[in-house]
């Protein structure tokens, strides 16, 4: 790339560390420092290479969780022909190239996007790739990870390497202070309520301002996690001292180099006056708890508002795609979203399903009883085994909900954790999408305590009313 | 990859917005180890009914675009997951060539991985394409990848742009990882630069 001294955006800076070659004048050869896979989309991927008679470049720098189709009851024994050959396939190929594996019986084992970073893999500056398009999680760290496809996994696997055009800089300032109640999950809903499911296609998104700052980092990464759903490919966050807290002592974070690395990260940040392509400042001090109502991402609106009338909207597209939500989730025009009953609540998802989800929705429901079917779905096992530790997993068995083994479960619907048709669910999930938890199901996306509000009321409802 | 050659077939206009790569082949169908055999379970959600009958109202269950090879599609198809299976039972399904104003990041690159191409023109030529291919008898198009055109059946030629990389690529067939290897040198040089300059990197700690 360019040697020039102009300002730079952190994208800029982590893509030109990792650029080995130009190709042409717009794509280049990047390099990889870390490659995560799982069971659904790596399977091609190892058979072409083995038709091809190539190797894995680099296994130590690829780690494999089986996460998207695993049972979260009875782990003992896979029912699933198909999920079990999937399962079989993925330990097999990782044991035949020599890849690091966390099986389904390891507590280590989880959804692929909560396990980077827990166990310490996920760093700074790094370029980061999973056949998974949720790996935009990773840039809450300052690293540039994103989502690619199987033929892009097998590249990986056999080079190390992907060629990629570079993506065009947005940066989103987050300003102010959030009210009482408001979370990560209704930061990035606002946003891309605002933006829209395409509002970033083509561009890695720079979150930052104050909002930002003040998050956690399992705050950040639900930001960051959502990026995809405004077409992102990637989201980031300059590292800080909350960054660097979170990564300390980690199984696989920096350990004699600590200080060295440390010394790097600090000074990976945008440059000032580094030019963006785009930017968007999104004021967070009124924003209130956002809820879908429709089958996009972008169909979200505050919990105090009504489901939209399409003879509202100008755009033909755009209203007979109202037209089809509201047909699909089963409602009318100006109904109060808190007066949507529900069959199901769903807390899990690498959107949020960490301690910190698990511990804010456990403090709404204590003592409480659910109305709903309500399930609980860690995002790893030691997620789990602290949950349990902390005694969250009574407050929520107490309650009414049920207690489960990791894995994306209901977030997608691969296992048997689905919804029938027909039934309506509050989930911290990331995609409202037609049939996404299950053929005929009907998702409403909101945070975590506002899914434990949900489940403890059986319908849509304010969390502010129970802190 | 096969070499991707002139196409001269039917167009189906399936304009719906944000068309997800979810409803394009459900998470159900992704319990395979395969590339092959997605077609059947293309659209499933909206192209069969509950019985499992076919829905006469969808696009590529009517009659005249039941053969189609080519889709006119919405403003950001593809977006969601970035599931390759959504390719790959597009062109099982006998789809070579997507016509719209916006794609999804990922599965665009998708596309060009499998030998299928999207062209992205803008929004009014979209519209032109889609008012052509209904005011005729028959939607067929002509689309030529070496010159960078669609013909319609009444000889209208509508440009498009794609970088010369990706073209070169579909029109031979080329495997990105044979290319790759090739510069085995600059990769491996690469790395001994790293391992010096980012030593904490690749290390096994856990």
């Amino acid at each position: 790339m360019s040697e020039n001294k102009s300002p730079k955006t952190l994208f800029d800076k982590i893509w030109n560390n990792h650029v080995i070659d130009n190709i042409d004048e717009s794509n280049s050869l990047l390099y990889i420092d870390l490659h995560l896979i799982h069971e659904v989309t790596s399977p091609q991927a190892f058979e072409s290479l083995r038709l091809s008679k190539r190797n894995v470049r680099q296994p130590e720098k690829t780690f494999a969780v089986p996460d998207h189709n695993v049972p979260t009851l009875n782990r003992d024994k896979i029912e699933d022909e198909l999920s079990k050959k999937q399962l079989e396939a993925l330990e097999k190929n990782t044991k035949d190239f020599s890849i690091s594996y966390f099986p389904i019986n390891d507590i280590r084992q989880g959804i692929v996007h909560i396990i980077g970073p827990e166990q310490g893999l996920t760093q700074p500056g790094m370029t980061i790739v999973c056949g998974d398009s949720h790996t935009s999680t990773h840039g809450a760290f300052g690293a540039l990870a994103f989502g690619i496809g199987t033929s892009e996994v097998e590249h990986v696997l056999a080079t190390q390497t992907l060629i990629q055009k570079p993506a065009k800089n947005m940066r989103i300032n987050l300003n102010g202070k959030m009210q009482n109640g408001i979370t990560a999950k209704d930061l990035i809903l606002g946003l891309i309520g605002k933006i829209g499911a395409a509002g970033g296609t083509g561009h890695v998104i720079e979150y930052a301002g104050n909002a930002i700052k003040n998050l956690s980092m399992e705050g950040r990464m639900t930001i960051c996690n959502m990026s995809i759903e405004a077409g992102a490919r990637a989201g980031l966050i300059t590292p800080d001292q909350t960054t660097f807290d979170y990564i300390k002592g980690r199984n696989y974070a920096p350990k004699e180099n600590w200080d060295e690395a440390l010394k790097f990260w600090k000074n990976l940040r945008s440059d000032k006056g580094a030019k963006y392509d785009n930017e968007e400042i999104l004021e967070v001090d009124k924003l209130e708890p956002q809820v879908t109502w429709g089958t996009s991402p972008q169909d979200v609106c505050s919990i105090k508002g009504e489901v939209p009338d399409p003879r509202d909207e100008k755009d033909s597209n755009k209203k007979q795609s109202i037209i089809n939500s509201l047909k699909y989730m089963g409602l009318k025009p100006g109904t109060k979203l808190e007066d949507i009953k529900l069959d199901q609540v769903f807390i899990g998802s690498c959107t949020n399903s960490r301690i910190e989800d698990l511990r804010a929705a456990a403090k709404i429901v204590e003592g409480k009883k659910v109305k709903t079917k309500a399930m609980v779905v860690p995002g790893s096992g030691l997620v789990k085994q602290q949950a349990e530790e902390e005694g969250l997993d009574k407050i929520f068995k107490e309650a009414g909900f049920e207690w489960r083994e990791s894995g994306c479960s209901m977030c997608l619907a691969m296992n048997a954790d689905k919804l029938k048709p027909g039934e309506r669910c509050a989930s911290t999930s990331n995609r409202n999408f037609e049939g996404r938890q299950g053929k005929g199901g009907r998702t409403h996306l909101v945070s975590p305590i506002m899914a434990a509000a949900a489940a403890i009321s059986g319908h849509l409802t304010d969390v502010r009313q129970f802190i | 990859m096969e070499k991707f050659k002139k196409i001269i077939g039917i167009a189906a206009p399936f304009t719906r917005i944000n068309v997800d790569t979810d409803l394009i082949i459900p998470a159900e169908n992704l319990k395979t180890i395969s590339k092959q055999g997605l077609g059947k379970n293309l659209f499933s959600y909206i192209r069969f009914n509950k019985d499992g009958s076919e829905n006469k109202e969808f696009i590529l269950n009517q009659p005249c675009y039941k053969n189609s090879e080519i889709l006119v599609t919405g403003k950001n198809f593809g977006c969601g997951s970035s599931r390759e299976h959504a390719v790959w039972a597009l062109k099982d399904f006998g789809i070579k060539c997507l016509i719209g104003s916006e794609f999804a990041d990922i599965f665009y690159n998708n596309c060009f991985k499998n030998g299928v191409l999207p062209i992205v023109l803008d929004t009014k030529e979209i519209e032109k394409i889609i008012k052509i291919i209904f005011s005729l008898e028959t939607s067929e198009l002509e689309i030529d990848l070496k010159s960078q055109f669609i013909k319609t059946k009444e000889n209208e030629i509508i440009n498009f742009d794609i970088l010369p990389y990706l073209k070169k690529n579909l029109l031979e067939g080329i495997d990105d990882i044979s290319k790759t290897l090739e510069k085995k040198k600059l990769i491996d040089e690469y790395e001994i630069n790293i391992k010096k300059k980012y030593p904490w990197l690749g290390k096994k700690n856990g």
